[in-house]
């Protein structure tokens, strides 16, 4: 039974909003990273999907915060992200890591509302 | 139709659903959920996830709606409080009474909290509930110094979880040392090493006696009379079985807490079972999930009327998912077993801790433990557990003495096929193999749907993807020529599309020749294509290049970057070598001299890579192209300028050649050198293609190449002067542009080639295709249209402004840690990074 995520403006379990920055802010079709509090996120604009999608911006793998800076594509329709150092993947919307054993990443939803990426965070 | 009553709506009791609801006899049973906690059963080993923004509601198992999908009555928020076994009835405790025919129980354990003065107070906690979880968020915003009762596996998650709160986190452990039950001393010493290295205060061998404070808690005060002054407690101090329900109803429990059930997870009441941490077995108590998901199994076969398998106890070999420090033992760690020996080495400055337990008889291994480097971990366990004969020299297998290398870890191949390769979903090797060679899968997704591999802890992954490989290529698999998932074209057949049809973006041609979204394998190939064919600017397709490409440096640990001017032939004035001195300096960058006779310079934050770059360029220096797939050096020799052996000026060509074919893009990256003599001092038999000057011209040599595989470069043509060289090198490149694979080297492009060099002789030298000019005037497009691409950026405003950490705020990344070494800044070495 595989977890359920939030992943677009309608998911469940936020309980706030973070605005994070303008829509054009982040590249299309790549990422960008965001600051919330001690946080890191890494945002990104899948506009060939015309999705967004945000998770954690450290790779598990060794610890790197470079997420945002990978490249994002799909796996049998599973959206992912590929972390710049070792290549390990991980699934936009479940955080699993596809191609290793490494720990799940979090993910978290997003929204975009006039012009602004909002990201949803726990209090 | 008979009833089944789950007590526990916790992991196993979940899983004991799941199950059931899959299983043959699934219609027979109607089965009804009460679970004391408010939300349906959640991934409790994960817990620790809800710090990293996960809220409860991505942590369960399954939403609400799959239990009413799986016509499962589930109760939340509904405590037990009474079982009357004459009637067959619970109670509940807002007075709820319902009939069962048969009960499982599955009420897990709650934390033990020792009996002391003071655990009542405001800022104690325990560690079980995604409700502790959140008292413990909300509270740490009022406290700076947090302390965890209990050193061990829970305990340092816990700890970790404080640190991420940013607290000043004690750890204080009762025992001498950490995790007393799972290591070693020599072991627990490198582990506390590497806490501490996070921040972490740990404390063993200390005696908790009281919690002081009025009100809320102020501090810890030890037997020996020492105190802790924390304004926040976790008390983490092991579990108790929740068994006072099957007390209550005069079931036996054990001496030490725990449900007694037999190996059927039966009670002393035939029809009552019990399953997962609330259970007894042979006196065991099991603190983790996949002993829980077996008895669960055991259950569900009997529901079916199979008795084949019953519960024999469990392995409770464990990999700590502590982030940023491995911990693994496994088997008996502590070589307990009579006879057994020891066989361990510590590296104390590396913080790497290695011990394996070998059986008297020499022939197998018993146990042991990994600390600061767990990656042999699967491959040890599994030796374990298979009882697989040792090799000669087991010492091996942890790294030490000969043939170390080859033996670390150890390869699927030698496993029998009754090994367990999965020990949450109980997967064997054969299961694995048996769905590639007679199922058909070809993915890893196909075995985790078919067998359920891989799902629960992940940690079987690697071995399972070994197996996979291994077996699809004894069934004489090759890996088609499709680039990926997402293009069925080999790169030579894309470079012609995009040729004919004037693709010009990444998405014209997944459009038109494509599928998907791409991923990192073909963006990053269409992109060197794209450059190759049309001279795209690399800069102005950022979002398709790999990070070194899209930040035109190379990533390095940490994540800074470190910067590579060109320097031809290695050649450099005092006054430039002034010049990178100074900026060096300026930015406080790691300087060496490169394998490519030119500097590095280390460490540059993503931010500072423009500004620096500016002033390299203000100097005269160019990109160097380090990052890409692309010219990277002409090595040269001093030549017939100053040695007195040289017979030609090899400086001056080297210069030439790199000013001709930098900035070119190419499959993979390309190297060059040109040495003044046969003494070959450039060492251009090594390179790509490499120069070497004769008494009457040029020796050309094409696919040589250093790195992982070495291999000497092979002579095309001999004694040819400086003109005919140029032109065939410029075939030779345009050639290996359009046909080669990606990331393909010359060597290995030359060593698929039909024909071999005959053929590429025939194609470069004699022009047999008849593309010879076409190749030229190809490649003189490429070299008439070559632009700095720093140059590029530090001039465009929209490019600029894509070089900073975040994107809402002017702060640098706070993670970034360096050491100094030699009086110079270096990265830390990134296992201790946290
Ligand atoms: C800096 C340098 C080592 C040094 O301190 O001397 C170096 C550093 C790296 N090399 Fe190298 N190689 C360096 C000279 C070499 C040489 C020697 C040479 O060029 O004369 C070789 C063997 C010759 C050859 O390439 O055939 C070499 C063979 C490799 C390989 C293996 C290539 C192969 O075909 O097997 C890799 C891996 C790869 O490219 O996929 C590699 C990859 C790398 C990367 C880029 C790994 C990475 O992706 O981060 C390293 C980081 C570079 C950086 O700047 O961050 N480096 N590397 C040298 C930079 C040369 C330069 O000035 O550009
Ligand atoms: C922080 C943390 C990290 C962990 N990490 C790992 C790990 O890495 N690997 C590993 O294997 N294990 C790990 N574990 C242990 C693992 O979570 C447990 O083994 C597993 O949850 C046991 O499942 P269970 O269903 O038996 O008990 P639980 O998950 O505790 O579920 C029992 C449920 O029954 C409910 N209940 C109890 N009594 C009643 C009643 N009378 N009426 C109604 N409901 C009742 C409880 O409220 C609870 O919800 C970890 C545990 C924690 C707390
Ligand atoms: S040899 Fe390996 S470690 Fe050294 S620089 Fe090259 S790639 Fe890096
Ligand atoms: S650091 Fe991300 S894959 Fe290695």
């Amino acid at each position: 039974m595989k977890k359920t995520r939030p992943i677009q403006s309608d998911a469940t379990g936020v309980t706030s909003w973070f605005r994070a920055a303008r829509v054009s802010e982040f590249p299309a079709d790549g990422g960008a990273c965001v600051q919330y509090r001690h946080l890191q996120i890494a945002v990104f604009n899948f506009a060939r999907r015309n999705e967004w999608y945000a998770c954690q911006n450290q790779c598990p793998h060794k610890m790197q915060m470079v997420l945002s800076r990978g490249l994002i594509g799909s796996q049998a329709g599973e959206p992912k992200v590929a972390c710049p150092f070792h290549k390990r993947t991980f699934s936009l919307k479940s955080g699993q890591c596809l191609n290793a054993e490494e720990d799940q990443i979090t993910v978290f939803p997003v929204k975009v509302e006039d012009g602004f990426v909002f990201i949803g965070v726990p209090e | 139709m008979s009833r089944i009553i789950v007590v526990g709506n916790g992991m196993v009791g979940y899983r004991f659903c799941d199950k059931l609801r899959n299983s043959p006899a699934a219609s027979a049973f109607e089965i009804i959920v009460y679970g004391e906690e408010p939300r349906p059963a959640y991934d409790r080993v994960h817990l620790s996830d809800y710090f990293r923004g996960m809220t409860g509601d991505n942590l369960l198992m399954a939403p609400r709606s799959w239990y009413e999908e799986h016509n499962i009555e589930l109760h939340t928020g509904e405590l037990v409080t009474e079982i009357d076994r004459t009637q067959k009835i619970i109670r509940t405790h807002n007075g709820r009474t319902d009939h069962y025919d048969i009960l499982v129980l599955a009420t897990g354990s709650a934390a033990f909290v020792p009996t002391m003065e003071g655990t009542e107070r405001h800022g104690v906690f325990v560690y079980r509930t995604i409700e502790d979880l959140h008292h413990i968020e909300t509270y740490s915003k009022k406290a700076s110094r947090g302390a965890v009762m209990g050193g061990g596996l829970l305990g340092l998650e816990a700890a970790k979880a404080l640190v991420d709160l940013g607290l000043e986190t004690h750890v204080v452990e009762f025992a001498p040392r950490l995790m007393p039950r799972q290591v070693d001393d020599a072991g627990a010493d490198v582990l506390k090493m590497k806490l501490q290295q996070f921040g972490l205060h740990v404390h063993t061998g200390k005696n908790t006696q009281a919690i002081e404070g009025n009100g809320k808690l102020e501090g810890l005060v030890f037997s020996d009379g020492s105190r802790l002054a924390v304004d926040m407690l976790v008390i983490s101090a092991g579990i108790r079985p929740r068994d006072e329900l099957a007390r209550a109803c005069g079931l036996r429990v054990a001496a030490r807490g725990g449900i007694v059930v037999d190996d059927y997870m039966r009670t002393d009441d035939a029809s009552i079972f019990a399953i997962g941490e609330c259970v007894s077995h042979n006196n065991m108590v099991y603190g983790l999930v996949a002993p829980g998901y077996e008895m669960a199994e055991v259950v569900v076969r009997q529901l079916n009327s199979d008795v084949s398998r019953s519960f024999r106890g469990f392995d409770m070999s464990t990999k700590l998912k502590l982030i940023g420090v491995d911990v693994a033992s496994f088997g008996d760690p502590f070589a307990e077993t009579p006879g057994s020996v020891p066989i361990a080495f510590k590296d104390t400055r590396k913080g790497v801790y290695k011990r394996i337990n070998v059986s008297e008889d020499g022939k197998y291994l018993v146990g042991g433990i990994l600390v600061g480097d767990a990656s042999a971990y699967n491959m040890l366990h599994q030796m374990v557990v298979n009882r697989m004969p040792l090799p000669e020299n087991p010492e091996a297998l942890i790294g030490i003495g000969a043939g170390a290398h080859e033996q670390e870890g150890g390869g699927v191949g030698d496993l029998p096929d009754t090994a367990q390769i999965c020990s949450c979903e109980n997967v064997t090797k054969a299961d694995i193999v048996g769905q590639v060679t007679q199922h058909g899968a070809t993915k890893i997704e196909d075995i985790k749907k078919a067998t359920r591999a891989c799902t629960g802890c992940g940690g079987c992954t690697p071995l399972v993807n070994d197996l996979l490989k291994q077996t699809l290529e004894s069934l004489g698999h090759t890996i088609g020529k499709s680039l990926c998932e997402h293009f069925d074209y080999s790169r030579q057949e894309l470079y012609d599309i995009v040729r004919v049809t004037g693709a010009r973006t990444f998405d014209d041609l997944l459009d038109s020749h494509g599928k998907g979204d791409g991923c990192e394998i073909c963006k990053p190939a269409v992109a060197s294509i794209l450059a190759s064919a049309w001279n795209e600017p690399v800069p102005e397709l950022p979002t398709i290049q790999d990070t070194n490409d899209r930040y035109l440096a190379n990533i390095q640990r940490g994540g800074t970057y470190s910067v590579v001017p060109r320097i031809p032939g290695g050649e450099i004035t005092p006054a430039k070598l002034m010049a990178i001195g100074r900026i060096a300096k300026k930015y406080n960058l790691y300087t060496k001299i490169t394998g490519g006779q030119r500097i590095d310079m280390f460490g540059a934050r993503v931010d500072q890579l423009p500004d620096i770059w500016e002033e390299l360029i203000a100097e005269g220096f160019e990109s160097g192209h380090a990052y890409g797939k692309a010219l990277r050096t002409i090595k040269s020799c001093v030549g017939s300028t100053w040695c007195r052996y040289g017979v030609q000026d090899s400086v001056s060509f080297a210069i030439f050649i790199e000013n001709r074919y930098k900035g070119l893009r190419a499959p993979h990256k390309i190297k060059g050198a040109v040495s003044g003599c046969i003494r070959e001092c450039a060492e251009a038999q090594s390179k790509d293609f490499g120069i070497i000057a004769t008494e009457n011209g040029w020796n050309l040599y094409v696919c040589g190449n250093g790195g992982a595989r070495p291999q000497h470069a092979k002579l095309l043509v001999a004694d040819v002067d400086r003109e005919t060289c140029v032109k065939l090198v410029d075939r030779f490149l345009m050639y290996y542009i359009r046909t080669a694979d990606p990331l393909t080297r010359t060597a290995t492009w030359l060593n698929k080639m039909e024909g071999g060099l005959e053929y590429l002789r025939d194609v470069i030298v004699n022009d047999s295709l008849g593309i010879g000019e076409t190749l030229e005037k190809e490649i003189q497009d490429l070299i008439a249209n070559y632009e700095c691409e720093w140059k590029r950026v530090v001039e465009s405003p929209h490019l600029r402004a894509q070089y900073r950490h975040f994107v809402n705020s002017e702060d640098n990344d706070d993670t970034l840690q360096f050491v100094t070494m030699r009086g110079q800044k270096c990265p830390v070495d990134w296992n201790k990074n946290t």
